[in-house]
Parts: structure tokens; C-alpha cells; sequence
């Protein structure tokens, strides 16, 4: 068994460039529910992407000088908490391996161990217990691959969503399969990808959730776009908002 | 392939709408089947660890154990032979079976041959080529390659199938009855192989320690090819030696678990000699011709060598997600699939077959299964690297093949936003306020192909982070 770690008094906050643009609610609400544990959220300023996008399209040097930045924006030995799986595994697993062979390895790899995923955080190393104050509703879960494979803190997302007792979780068919998000292969091979997101639309809707609750934003922005585009009602939200919502008696 | 050719099967693949009902059923009760006999997942895993040392043991010897298996080999009276290329293979093929003046082979099922493209090869030189598996025959029937590698006409249903029967074996009646259909083949395929005076089979193992060859199959035509015609020829790719006898019982174990869900095939061969002295059955002579066909220039890049490790279960295919939707044929070459993605652009050439790499969300459900722990996403990964590469070594053939100062360009100026905190939260600001006026063009029309416009926020996390007064140092 891995010991818990202990509840740290300050944490750093990496928010990632697609909720900086399209969450930005879920962000915040991140924040605000690790705030509301008695820990000290930083956020820096100067961060801005983990890098994933260059070095998932063959442009590696591209992705390191980013990742780079990340680094030193968030250079304290503190944990650093991110609200998404797959920008987490990019820094947790893939920064050594994008290191390798510089000069900055050691510190990549000091880094790395730092790396949360948001709702890991909130569940192993924190604990937290919620009480929901929500009208009943039923929903759905999305598990992002990298959440899921890399990251595999699914349980911890889970966990979180449970605790809600208003709450009805409705199991998706294939909760396993990828939604065909996957960055640049949405916009690089449309097609596939297309026919993938139709598909994880169609077993959501078979579930008859008002919403899908996942725990990244890439996931939610293809999801519900492809919703969006056939006319159907349910909505997408990040966990940390729909947690919020819920406690705050939303 | 080049983009265009493969996004062109990719629209016809998608727009069928009973070839994707077909994969979805099928590649569905794979997913099923395997689960049932690995549903011990510390077990399973501890298996995985295991399969994938033996691999990576016996490819760090890999010349030795060549050496090794082509002295065992010769020690029991089988005959190597060594081919550069699938050229010199199917030569050796055709003098083989030329030197026994035979115009008939009946043939078990095996991919190499499908590299080497032997039936139409063998075609030209007025000898028939009979594939005995009963899926392969199918395709054999219909005209087509197959679109699975180890269940190669999943994609005809038993409606296809029927008409396939009545249309090219002379007397069939039309029948939707699969005993019946079996029948029918079994009929057609028995005289087969009384009438053969070659048989041609695949390897799945070859034991470097004993020279035995290990064959596993579910139908019994591996075993009738291998025992019933005079000569054997056995093709196998160079990775598929491994050290000892002793290896072999977790990699079947392995194998068939992945492959098809069974903890046991109906049959595992194991030929170790032609007929000895005294026996009264098996071939008088066994050949077994080792194809190279870029093996050993992937050998030589410890990171892309993993490839090598590949065992051929398949499995990788039936938990894909790209594959589940658009089928075999659509990769256009001869193996589908994540291991196709990987494996095909550094046989091929990254000009011919580079665009594989790039069709994988990678979403890492093949890793996940493969039996001995390839590391597909990375090794995509390296493969797009390689794709957009300016440095000049390197062994895979096509080295850069995709640089263009467009994308460069893009890139360029993505990383100097990124590492410009200041002028990227400008950016940022400007889209929240403009964002939703840009043209649908490029990357954004592709994707509200399938999708609503995203919707930028008015304002960015930093901004409200900022105006909330969250702490920034």
C-alpha cells in the first residue's frame, strides 16, 4: 500500500488551456473546493499549457519548451492540482520521458511526483465529505482515457460523485471507450472521430441522464458539441462544478 | 497511404452502415470473451509481465537465437531458409515447390503469407493456392484480403456468406444454415487435401532450444496441412523465435486468451522433424523459410524494436475504437489495426504509410490488453515524431516525409504563446471577446463537421482567478 499523503497547507493550481478558454466556471470551482478543505490554492499567472498538443502531433521540442514554462511557473515543492486526467498524465507520466536526454531532466522528473489529478486530490489526499444539497437528478459519467489508463482515478472521481445522495448515477454501456476527442486527432481525422463521439452521444442518451459529469474538459467540449449539433437536451459539466452546484444547494 | 487514400476508405467504411454493425456485434464479443478467461487482473497481469520478458529476453538475443533455431532445425531434418525480402521468400517458395513438380497447396492460415502476397504470386506460375482456414477460404471465395488478422471475414455475415458459397463452389445450394455451410466446406476442403502435394503453413512460436515450430489453431486444417501432403513449407516472420520449450505455456496461454477468449485452441501443433524412419504418417520433407522484410532494420532502434515483441493475437484490433468502426480493409495494407499502425509505417515507409500513425486518438485501450505489453501509444507517438523529423539519422524509411513550414509555422507560434504568459492571456482575453466570430475554416470547420461551435468563454480562468482574488505567488 502507498501511504496517503498528508494534507498539505498550500497547493498549486494548474487550471489548463482549455478550461482557461471554455470552463472556466469549473476552474474556479476547483479552486473554491480545495479552498474550502483549509488549503491555500496559488495560481499562478504565468502558466498556461501542459504541452500535450505538440507532443501528440510530432513536435516534440515544440512541446518541451512549453512544458518548460509550466515548470517554472510552478517551481515550489508543493503538490500541484490538476482539474483534467489527461493534462495530469501528460505532466505525471510524460514529462520524464519528453525530457529525456536534457539538461532539465532531474527537475521534470521532481515535478512529476508532485503532479494530482483534481479529484484524487480531493478523495485519497484530503478525504473530503460532501452533503448534497440538490434537488434529485439523474446522471451519467464520462471516464477520459488518460483519467482512466494513465491517471487511473476513476475510483476517486466516482467516489466524489457518490457521496451525493440526491444524485442517481446511471452507468454509461461502454464507459471504456474513448469519446474521439484525442486533441488534434478531432480536427485531424474528423471522420473517425466523428463517428466515435455519435456514438458515446448515443449511450449517453440511452442512459436518460439530464447530464454528463466527467472530469475533463476536452472530453465535455467534444461531447456536448456533438450533442449540441443533434438538437438533444443533456448537458455536460465538469465534476468540480457540478459538486459545487450540488453543496451550494444548486 | 497517402492522406487522401485513406481518408477516402475511411468515408466508405463509415458510410456502410452493416459492415460497422458487423465489427460492432463481433469485436463486442471478443471484448466479452476475453474478459471471461483473464477475469483475474492481478493474475492476468502478472501473466503480461511475464509474456512480455520472454519477448524482450529472447529479442535481445534475437541473431543468436536465428542461429540457434536454424541448427536445431537442421538437426531434425527440417530445411531453413533465409529471405531479405518477400520476393526471395515467395521464390523460395515457388523452387521448393517446383522442385516436387507440384501445381497444388493447401494452406493454414498465416500472415506472413499475406505480406508476401504467395497465392497471387504462386497464381502467375499456374499453381493453386488453397486456404483451408475457413474464415480465409471465405475471403478466398469472395476475392478479398483479409480484414482481421486472426479472424479474417469478420466483416460478411452468415447472408454474405451463403451467397458467396452458392455463387463459387460449383453445386452448392444457397443455405443460411451455418452447420450446413461448414458442411459445404468441409466437403470442398477435404478433397483438398488428398489432392495437394504441398502444404503451407504459418508459425505462431518457433523454439529456438528444440527447432520445433508450434502451431495453435482451432479447425484442424493447420494439422491436416502440416501432416497430410508429402511436403511442408512453414513461413514465419524472424521475431517469432523465442529460447525454449519452457517459454511456451504462458505465451499460448496468452495468446489464445487475447486472441480468441479460449483457455485452450483445439489444436497445438507442435513439428519438430519430418516423418522419421519407421513412422507411417506426417510430410517426407519440411521446409521452413525465415522472412525478414524490415524485422531487423526495426530490430536495430531499441524503442521501435518493441514492435517485434507483437505475437499476433489480435486483440489490439478488437479493443480499438477506430478499428471497431471502420473495419480492416480501410487500413490498406495487410495488417489492420493498432499493431498495423505501428508496425506498417516502419515496413512500409512513412510516405506510403506514415498516416496510420496519426489515426489513433490514443486512448491507449490496446496497451491496455496487449498480451505483452507493447507500448502502442508511445510507439505512435515516436512514429509522428519521425514523421515531422529535420534530423537526417534515423531507420525509419521516410524520415520527415511530412515537414512542411505551414505546420511548423503553427507549431512555432503555439509554443511562443504558451511560453509568453503575458501575451497569451491577451490571446486568450481576445478570443473570449471575438472567438465566437471566427470563420469556420480549417482546424474549427473540421470540427463543426460533427459538432456546435465551441463557445469561448467571455472571460478566461486567469481572469477571473485574478478578479476572485485568488493567490497567484
Amino acid at each position: 500500500m502507498i501511504p496517503e499523503p498528508s494534507k498539505p497547507s498550500r497547493v498549486y493550481f494548474f487550471g489548463t488551456c482549455l478550461i482557461d478558454s471554455f470552463y472556466p466556471d469549473a476552474g474556479l470551482a476547483a479552486i473554491r473546493l480545495i479552498e474550502r478543505e483549509g488549503v491555500r490554492v496559488i495560481f499562478p499567472a504565468d502558466q498556461s499549457c501542459c504541452g500535450q498538443p505538440a507532443y501528440n502531433s510530432g513536435f516534440p521540442a515544440e512541446a518541451r519548451a512549453v512544458a518548460r514554462r509550466q515548470i517554472q511557473a510552478l517551481r515550489e515543492d508543493i503538490p500541484v492540482v490538476v482539474p483534467s486526467g489527461s493534462c495530469a498524465g501528460m505532466m505525471k507520466h510524460h514529462y520524464p520521458t519528453l525530457f529525456a536526454g536534457d539538461k532539465d531532466l532531474p527537475q521534470a522528473q521532481a515535478f512529476s511526483e508532485r503532479v494530482f489529478e483534481w479529484s484524487e486530490f480531493m478523495a485519497r489526499v484530503l478525504g473530503v465529505q460532501y452533503e448534497d444539497r440538490g434537488e434529485p437528478l439523474r446522471v451519467t459519467w464520462h471516464s477520459s482515457c488518460h483519467a482512466l489508463r494513465e491517471m487511473q482515478v476513476i475510483e476517486h472521481s466516482k467516489r466524489l460523485l457518490r457521496q451525493l445522495k440526491n444524485v442517481e448515477l446511471v452507468e454509461l454501456t461502454k464507459e471504456h471507450e474513448c469519446c474521439g476527442f484525442g486533441g488534434t486527432f478531432s480536427i485531424k481525422q474528423p471522420a473517425i472521430s466523428g463517428a466515435m463521439v455519435n456514438d458515446k452521444v448515443d449511450d449517453i442518451q440511452r442512459t436518460g441522464a439530464d447530464r454528463v459529469i466527467a472530469g475533463d474538459c476536452g472530453c465535455l467540449l467534444n461531447i456536448t458539441g456533438a450533442g449540441g449539433q443533434r438538437g438533444l437536451p443533456f448537458a455536460g459539466q465538469h465534476l468540480a462544478e457540478f459538486i459545487w452546484e450540488r453543496i451550494n444547494g444548486g | 497511404m497517402a492522406a487522401e487514400s485513406f481518408e477516402k476508405n475511411v468515408d466508405r467504411a463509415l458510410a456502410d452502415a452493416q459492415l460497422r454493425k458487423n465489427f460492432a456485434f463481433a469485436m463486442g464479443n471478443f471484448i466479452l470473451k476475453r474478459k471471461a478467461v483473464f477475469s483475474d487482473t492481478e493474475e492476468t497481469e502478472r501473466l503480461r509481465t511475464l509474456g512480455n520478458a520472454i519477448k524482450q529476453r529472447a529479442l535481445s538475443r534475437l541473431p543468436d537465437l536465428l542461429v540457434q533455431l536454424e541448427a536445431a532445425c537442421t538437426r531434425n531434418g527440417i530445411r531453413v531458409h533465409w529471405a531479405e525480402t518477400p520476393a526471395v521468400a515467395n521464390r523460395i517458395v515457388l523452387e521448393t515447390i517446383e522442385s516436387h513438380a507440384g501445381t497444388r497447396v493447401v494452406k493454414g492460415k498465416s500472415m506472413v503469407s499475406e505480406e508476401m502476397h504467395l497465392n497471387a504470386f504462386l497464381g502467375t506460375h499456374g499453381i493453386e493456392a488453397v486456404e483451408t482456414d475457413l474464415g480465409e477460404f471465405i475471403i478466398q471465395l469472395a476475392g478479398e484480403t483479409p480484414s482481421h488478422i486472426i479472424v479474417p471475414a469478420i466483416h460478411k455475415n452468415k447472408m454474405q456468406i451463403a451467397k458467396i458459397f452458392h455463387d463459387k463452389i460449383p453445386g452448392a445450394p444457397y443455405t443460411e444454415d451455418v452447420a450446413e455451410l461448414t458442411a459445404i466446406a468441409r466437403r470442398t476442403l477435404r478433397r483438398k487435401f488428398y489432392e495437394a502435394g504441398i502444404g503451407l503453413s504459418g508459425v505462431n512460436f518457433a523454439v529456438a532450444e528444440t527447432g520445433t515450430l508450434c502451431l495453435v489453431e482451432n479447425e484442424g486444417n493447420g494439422r491436416l496441412c502440416t501432416t497430410v501432403p508429402p511436403v511442408h513449407i512453414a513461413v514465419m516472420g524472424l521475431e517469432k523465435v523465442v529460447e525454449k520449450l519452457d517459454d511456451l505455456p504462458p505465451l499460448l496461454r496468452l495468446l489464445t486468451g487475447s486472441a480468441t477468449g479460449q483457455l485452450v485452441t483445439t489444436y497445438v501443433n507442435l513439428i519438430t522433424s519430418p516423418r522419421r524412419t519407421g513412422e507411417k504418417d506426417g510430410p517426407t520433407e519440411v521446409h521452413l523459410v525465415i522472412l525478414d522484410n524490415g524485422r531487423s532494420r526495426i530490430y536495430q532502434d531499441p524503442e521501435l524494436r518493441q514492435t517485434l515483441q507483437c505475437v499476433r493475437c489480435g486483440t489490439c484490433l478488437n479493443h480499438c475504437p477506430v478499428y471497431t468502426r471502420i473495419g480492416g480493409h480501410a487500413y490498406g495494407f495487410v495488417y489492420p489495426g493498432p499493431i498495423g499502425k505501428i508496425l506498417t509505417p516502419q515496413v512500409e515507409g512513412l510516405e506510403k504509410a506514415g498516416e496510420l500513425a496519426f489515426a489513433s486518438s490514443l486512448c491507449g485501450a490496446c496497451e491496455e490488453v496487449c498480451p505483452v505489453k507493447i507500448p502502442i501509444a508511445s510507439l505512435l507517438r515516436r512514429l509522428r515524431d519521425e514523421s515531422y523529423s529535420g534530423e537526417p539519422q534515423g531507420i525509419v524509411p521516410g524520415r520527415g516525409c511530412k515537414q512542411n513550414l505551414a505546420e511548423r509555422l503553427a507549431w512555432k507560434s503555439w509554443a511562443f504563446l504558451n511560453t509568453h504568459p503575458r501575451l497569451n492571456r491577451m490571446v486568450t482575453s481576445l478570443l473570449g471577446m471575438a472567438g465566437d466570430y471566427l470563420p469556420p475554416a480549417g482546424p474549427l470547420e473540421r470540427w463543426m463537421r460533427y459538432r456546435t461551435e465551441p463557445e469561448f468563454a467571455r472571460k478566461g480562468l486567469h481572469r477571473r482567478a485574478k478578479e476572485e482574488g485568488i493567490a497567484d505567488e
